[in-house]
C-alpha cells in the first residue's frame, strides 16, 4: 500500500471487481439469504435478548418453590434466631403446617446475615477512600507512562480468580496481618462500647477483619476504574477555573472534581457492594465460615454465600430434605438483598446520568 | 456574601492540607498496588520451588500426580462458555445498540426491562446461581454433577457481561457509518455485518475475552454444578460424569494433609493465574492496536513513525470524516 494511486497501472484491482468476483451462490440462494438477513438478525437478537430476563425470573422461580416449605416453618425467626440446628437426625420426623422436618430443626440466620452485613461494610469502608484515592494520583497527578501501566494493574488485579486471593489470604495475608497489624490496633484500643471490639485476642489471621480487607481488596478495582473513568469524564474548564481562583488542591478535588461525579462514585460503590456481599469462596477460605457472630473483629464468622456452599453436604443428611430447603432460603434472601443493592445503584446512576449531561456535550 | 471576606481558613493550613491530599492519594495507590504485587509474588514463589512441568499432562493420582485434565477441563469450559455465552451474549447486546426501538433520547438515560434484568443478572450472587442449577439441572433434570450444567450456569452468568460489552462498543461506532451503509444501498442486515459488527469487533471480542477470565476462576457454581472428577469424563450428563477443573484443586486441596496435594493447590493457582493474564494482555493488545489503527484516534496521531496516511485521492468522501 505504497504511494496509492501512483502509478495508475499499478492498481491492481477496482473495489467493483472485487465484489463481482464474489458471489458464486446461485443467484435464487443469495437472493434468499440476503431477503432473510434482516429477519434472521432480528429474530435471534431478540431471543438472546429475552434470555437474561428469563434467566432471572427462573431463577427466582426455583427457588422461591423450593423454599416455600422453609420459608412456612421458619417463619420470621429465619430472619432475627440466633439457633441454627439441623435437629436430631435419628429422632422422629415432625410436622408443622404439612411440612415434615427433624424433631427439634431450628433456623434462625441473624449471625449469617449479620456476618454479610458487617463484612461488606467493612470492605467498602476500606475500598472506598483507598479507590478515590488512587483514581486522584492516575487521573490527576501522574504522567501518562505511569499511570497506564498502573491502570493494567488494577485490571489484572480484578481479574485474579477468588479462589486465588482466597489462597494467598489464607496462607500469606492473613497471618502476616494477624502477626503484624493486629496486634498494633488490639493493644491500643481503648475499652469502650464499639472499639472494645477491636481488642484481643487477634486469632491468627483467620476471621472477619481479615476476610473484610481481602473483599476490599476484590471491590477496589471496581470502583478505582468507574471512578477514574468518571473523573476523566469532568470537564477541565471548571477544574482549570477553580485553580485560576486560586483553589488549591484539595479545594479543587472536594469542591469541584467530587461533587461533579459524586453520585457516579455512589453507584459504583453500591455495586461493588453487590459484589462483596456475593462473594463465596474467598470467604469460605479466609473467614473460617464458623456459624456465630464473632466475639472480636479477629474471629471467624460467616455469610449467606459462605454458608450455603458450606453446609450443601451437611444438608443432605437430613433425610426429610427441609435443610435443603432452607439453603434454598438463604439463596433466596442473598438473591433478594442482591437485586435490591442493584436496583438502588441503577436509580442512583439513572439520577447521575441526567446530572452529568452537559458531560460530553457539544 | 460575607462569607466571601470572612476570614477563611489560614494560608498554612491550606498547604497543609494540599500536601497532606497529595500524600494520601499516593499513599492509597501503593495500599492498592502492593497487596496486588505480592498476590502474584506469592502465587509464583508458592508454585516455583517444585514446579515440574510433568504436572501439565499427567493425569490426577491418590498419590499426587499432575493436573492434565483438570488443565483441560478448565479449557473445555471456557470453550463451551465462549460459544454459548459469546453468541447468545453478542446477539443480545447487538439487539440492545441496535435493533431496539429507539426510546425518546430526552427523559431517561436507557431504559428497558431487558436491560434491566441483564444488569442484575449481571450482579446476581454466583453461589446463587450454582444452587439453582444444581437444584433444576442436576437434581430436577437428573442431569448429575457434570459438564452441561455448569457449562449452562457460567454462560448464563457472563452472558450479561458479553452483552454489556458488546452493545457499548456497537455505540461507539459511529453513526456515519450506518448511514454510508445505509447510503450504499446495503441492506439493514448486509450493513450490520458487513459495516457496524465489523468495526465494533475488536471491543466485542476484548469482552469476550474478560468474561472467559471470569469463568475460568470461577469456583463455588462449579462445586454446585460441575462436581469433581480427577479424570476428564466420557458424557455430558449422568451418573459418573462429574467435571474435572482447576479452581476445584485450590480450594479443596491446599489445607489436604499431604504435601504433594499443597503443591498441586499452588501449581492450579499458578496456572489459573497464567491463563488470566493471558487472556488479559491478549484483550490489551487488542485494544492498542485497534487504537493505533483507527483513524481520528485520541492517540498518537500522525507521528512521524507512521506516515502512511492515505492521501486524498479520487476515493469517495471518507466516512471517518463524519466522525466527531
Amino acid at each position: 500500500m505504497t504511494a496509492v494511486g501512483g502509478v495508475a497501472g499499478s492498481v491492481p484491482a477496482t473495489p467493483q471487481a472485487e465484489s463481482i468476483g464474489k458471489p458464486p451462490l446461485p443467484k435464487r440462494v443469495a437472493g434468499f439469504f440476503r431477503r432473510n438477513e434482516e429477519h434472521a438478525w432480528r429474530w435471534s437478537a431478540r431471543v438472546a435478548v429475552v434470555l437474561p430476563l428469563a434467566a432471572l425470573v427462573f431463577a427466582v422461580t426455583v427457588l422461591a418453590l423450593k423454599a416455600w416449605p422453609a420459608i412456612r416453618v421458619n417463619g420470621w425467626y429465619f430472619l432475627y434466631g440466633r439457633t441454627w440446628t439441623e435437629g436430631s437426625g435419628y429422632g422422629a420426623v415432625v410436622h408443622t403446617d404439612g411440612v415434615a422436618h427433624p424433631m427439634g430443626a431450628q433456623y434462625g440466620a441473624w449471625a449469617i446475615l449479620w456476618g454479610t452485613v458487617v463484612s461488606s461494610v467493612i470492605a467498602i469502608v476500606i475500598a472506598l477512600p483507598l479507590s478515590i484515592g488512587a483514581a486522584f494520583a492516575l487521573t490527576e497527578r501522574l504522567p501518562g507512562w505511569i499511570s497506564r501501566p498502573l491502570g493494567l494493574a488494577v485490571e489484572i488485579l480484578a481479574g485474579i480468580p477468588s479462589v486465588v486471593i482466597g489462597l494467598w489470604g489464607i496462607l500469606t495475608f492473613g497471618p502476616w496481618l494477624a502477626k503484624n497489624v493486629f496486634p498494633i490496633i488490639a493493644d491500643h484500643v481503648p475499652n469502650v462500647p464499639v472499639l472494645r471490639y477491636f481488642r484481643n485476642p487477634v486469632g491468627g489471621g483467620e476471621g472477619l477483619l481479615s476476610a473484610g480487607i481481602v473483599l476490599a481488596l476484590m471491590i477496589v478495582p471496581i470502583i478505582t476504574s468507574t471512578t477514574r473513568d468518571l473523573f476523566l469524564q469532568v470537564p477541565p474548564l471548571p477544574k482549570e477555573g477553580a485553580s485560576a481562583l486560586g483553589m488549591t488542591d484539595w479545594e479543587v478535588a472536594s469542591k469541584v472534581t467530587l461533587p461533579w461525579v459524586r453520585s457516579g462514585i455512589i453507584g459504583a460503590t453500591v455495586l461493588g457492594l453487590g459484589r462483596a456481599l456475593g462473594e463465596t469462596i474467598a470467604i469460605v477460605m479466609i473467614g473460617g465460615a464458623v456459624l456465630r457472630i464473632p466475639v472480636n473483629i479477629y474471629q471467624p464468622f460467616t455469610t449467606v454465600a459462605a454458608t450455603i456452599l458450606t453446609q450443601l453436604d451437611g444438608a443432605f443428611t437430613d433425610g426429610t430434605g427441609f435443610a435443603v430447603a432452607t439453603l434454598a432460603e438463604l439463596a433466596l434472601v442473598l438473591a433478594i438483598i442482591s437485586v435490591g443493592v442493584n436496583l438502588v445503584a441503577r436509580l442512583i446512576i439513572t439520577r447521575t446520568s441526567r446530572i452529568g449531561a452537559p458531560v460530553g456535550g457539544a | 456574601m460575607t462569607s466571601v471576606l470572612a476570614a477563611g481558613p489560614s494560608t498554612g493550613r491550606r498547604r497543609m492540607s494540599t500536601i497532606i491530599w497529595r500524600v494520601l492519594t499516593y499513599v492509597a495507590l501503593v495500599l492498592i498496588m502492593a497487596p496486588a504485587a505480592w498476590l502474584l509474588i506469592s502465587v509464583l514463589a508458592h508454585a516455583a520451588p517444585h514446579w515440574r512441568w510433568s504436572v501439565l499432562w499427567t493425569t490426577l493420582t491418590p498419590t499426587g500426580g499432575g493436573l492434565r485434565d483438570q488443565i483441560l477441563g478448565t479449557l473445555i469450559l471456557m470453550l463451551g462458555v465462549f460459544i454459548i455465552a459469546g453468541t447468545i451474549g453478542v446477539l443480545a447486546g447487538i439487539h440492545l445498540a441496535e435493533l431496539a426501538r429507539p426510546r425518546k433520547r430526552s427523559g431517561k438515560a436507557s431504559g428497558g426491562p431487558l436491560r434491566t434484568a441483564s444488569d442484575i443478572l449481571a450482579g446476581f450472587p454466583s453461589i446463587v446461581l450454582g444452587y439453582v442449577g444444581y437444584t433444576a439441572l442436576v437434581v430436577g433434570l437428573h442431569w448429575g454433577f457434570s459438564l452441561l450444567p455448569a457449562l449452562i450456569i457460567l454462560s448464563i452468568m457472563v452472558i450479561p457481561y458479553i452483552a454489556k460489552t458488546t452493545e457499548n462498543s456497537l455505540r461507539q461506532v459511529p453513526t456515519g457509518y450506518r448511514e454510508g451503509a445505509e447510503a450504499l444501498g446495503m441492506s439493514m442486515g448486509y450493513g450490520l455485518r458487513k459495516v457496524v459488527l465489523k468495526s465494533a469487533l475488536p471491543g466485542i471480542v476484548t469482552g469476550l475475552l474478560l468474561a472467559l477470565a471470569i469463568a475460568c476462576g470461577e469456583t463455588a457454581p462449579l462445586i454446585y454444578t460441575a462436581g469433581f472428577a480427577p479424570t476428564l469424563p466420557h458424557s455430558l450428563t449422568g451418573q459418573g460424569a462429574q467435571f474435572p477443573y482447576l479452581t476445584y484443586v485450590v480450594y479443596q486441596y491446599y489445607n489436604a494433609p499431604e504435601t504433594q496435594y499443597h503443591y498441586l493447590a499452588f501449581d492450579a493457582a499458578l496456572i489459573l493465574v497464567v491463563i488470566v493474564l493471558l487472556l488479559l494482555i491478549a484483550s490489551r493488545m487488542i485494544v492498542t492496536r485497534t487504537q493505533r489503527h483507527a483513524e481520528g484516534a485520541r492517540t498518537r496521531t500522525r507521528t512521524p513513525r507512521r506516515p502512511r496516511r492515505p492521501e486524498p485521492t479520487g476515493e469517495p468522501l471518507d466516512l471517518v470524516d463524519l466522525r466527531r
